[in-house]
């Protein structure tokens, strides 16, 4: 999806850098990547560093940032939509229309970074941005730090223990579905989206699961 | 030994009862050092009670608290995580400079934020999960 926007710019003083959040490491990412041979770097979180840097509660999330390093958009939901949710469970696919509307959206989203990228639209005005941003709790904190040793302790091999880590990091940040999902066992086709994802997704009831872009 | 994680990477240091550290140490796996007005990191420094220092090593938890941070462990005392403090993070996001990082692509090269000054960027995750 980005390579298309990072191609497109090609001419403008602009990167993609897209960023795992993979707490099982580069291994789990490099399938996709060298899949997709993108022209931009795309780097390896296994400590999910920037989702607790940025206040990241789910992928995919984005920042758009300026020449000098300013914020200029906050954390949002990058180009994503809540359609997945009408799944059909039996065919596992999407409504036509629906999967329509889906990339209706993400076009949308495509064509505002690029129209940021060529003449500052979109940008948000210092205040604007403050207003935005995520306010970091001390629950949060913990539970970033409670994940990140859960992330060590399955890394070597103490699944128990980690697991009760997981628990207490999810208990204590709810908000943040990165944290839960990969706490998560995951599924033959590589996904955290077995029934506990699902049953988590039908209790938001009509919260989004991404809260779409304020454009 | 014990295995410590902090903003600064992952370090193996010798510790015992908790998580007391050389003063050594604790600069190398936490960034601060312990100077004759307390323990100091760029422009700050905070006064290290006595209670927190015992036979030349530190109480690098009981001085993380002191700090508002977390601190959490394993079971074991084994595996410590210094974590970064709310506040801190707060008002590093609201002073709107991006937070930089440094994070590796699939060769191990070392990318940073800060590389890439002078552009716009479009900064995203995904996960395979």
């Amino acid at each position: 999806m980005w390579q298309d926007l990072q191609h497109c710019l090609f001419d403008a003083p602009f990167t993609v850098i897209a960023v795992a959040e993979e707490g099982r490491g580069a291994e789990q990412a490099r399938p996709w990547i060298e899949q997709a041979r993108p022209s931009y770097p795309c780097l390896i979180d296994s400590d999910h560093r920037l989702s607790a840097l940025y206040g990241m509660v789910n992928v995919p999330q984005c920042a758009w940032i300026d020449e000098r390093g300013m914020i200029v958009r906050p954390p949002e939901t990058a180009g994503s939509t809540d359609h997945f949710r009408r799944i059909d469970p039996a065919t596992r696919t999407l409504a036509p229309d629906l999967a329509r509307a889906r990339l209706v959206a993400r076009a949308a989203y495509i064509q505002a970074v690029r129209d940021w990228v060529r003449t500052g639209r979109h940008a948000l005005p210092q205040d604007a941005v403050r207003a935005r941003l995520p306010r970091i709790t001390a629950d949060m904190a913990l539970a970033d730090a409670h994940f990140r040793l859960a992330l060590h302790l399955r890394r070597h091999g103490d699944a128990a223990e980690a697991a009760t880590h997981f628990a207490t990091a999810s208990r204590l940040h709810p908000e943040s579905w990165s944290i839960f999902r990969d706490a998560q066992e995951l599924e033959p086709s590589g996904l955290a989206g077995g029934p506990a994802f699902w049953e988590r997704v039908h209790a938001l009831g009509d919260r989004p699961y991404y809260p779409p872009p304020e454009l | 030994m014990a295995t410590v994680l902090s903003d600064t990477g992952t370090h193996a240091v010798p510790t015992s009862g908790g998580l007391m550290l050389t003063p050594e140490d604790v600069a190398r796996v936490t960034g601060w050092t312990l100077k004759p007005e307390g323990m100091c990191r760029d422009e700050l420094c905070v006064p290290l009670a006595d209670s927190m220092q015992r036979d030349g090593r530190i109480d690098v938890a009981g001085f993380w608290r002191h700090l508002g941070r977390p601190v959490v462990h394993d079971r074991a005392g084994e595996a410590w995580v210094l974590g970064d403090g709310p506040d801190e993070r707060q008002a590093a996001l609201e002073g709107l400079q991006a937070p930089d990082f440094a994070l590796p692509d699939l060769d191990g090269r070392i990318h940073r934020l800060s590389d890439y000054r002078g552009q716009k960027v479009f900064l995203t995750t995904w996960a395979s999960w």
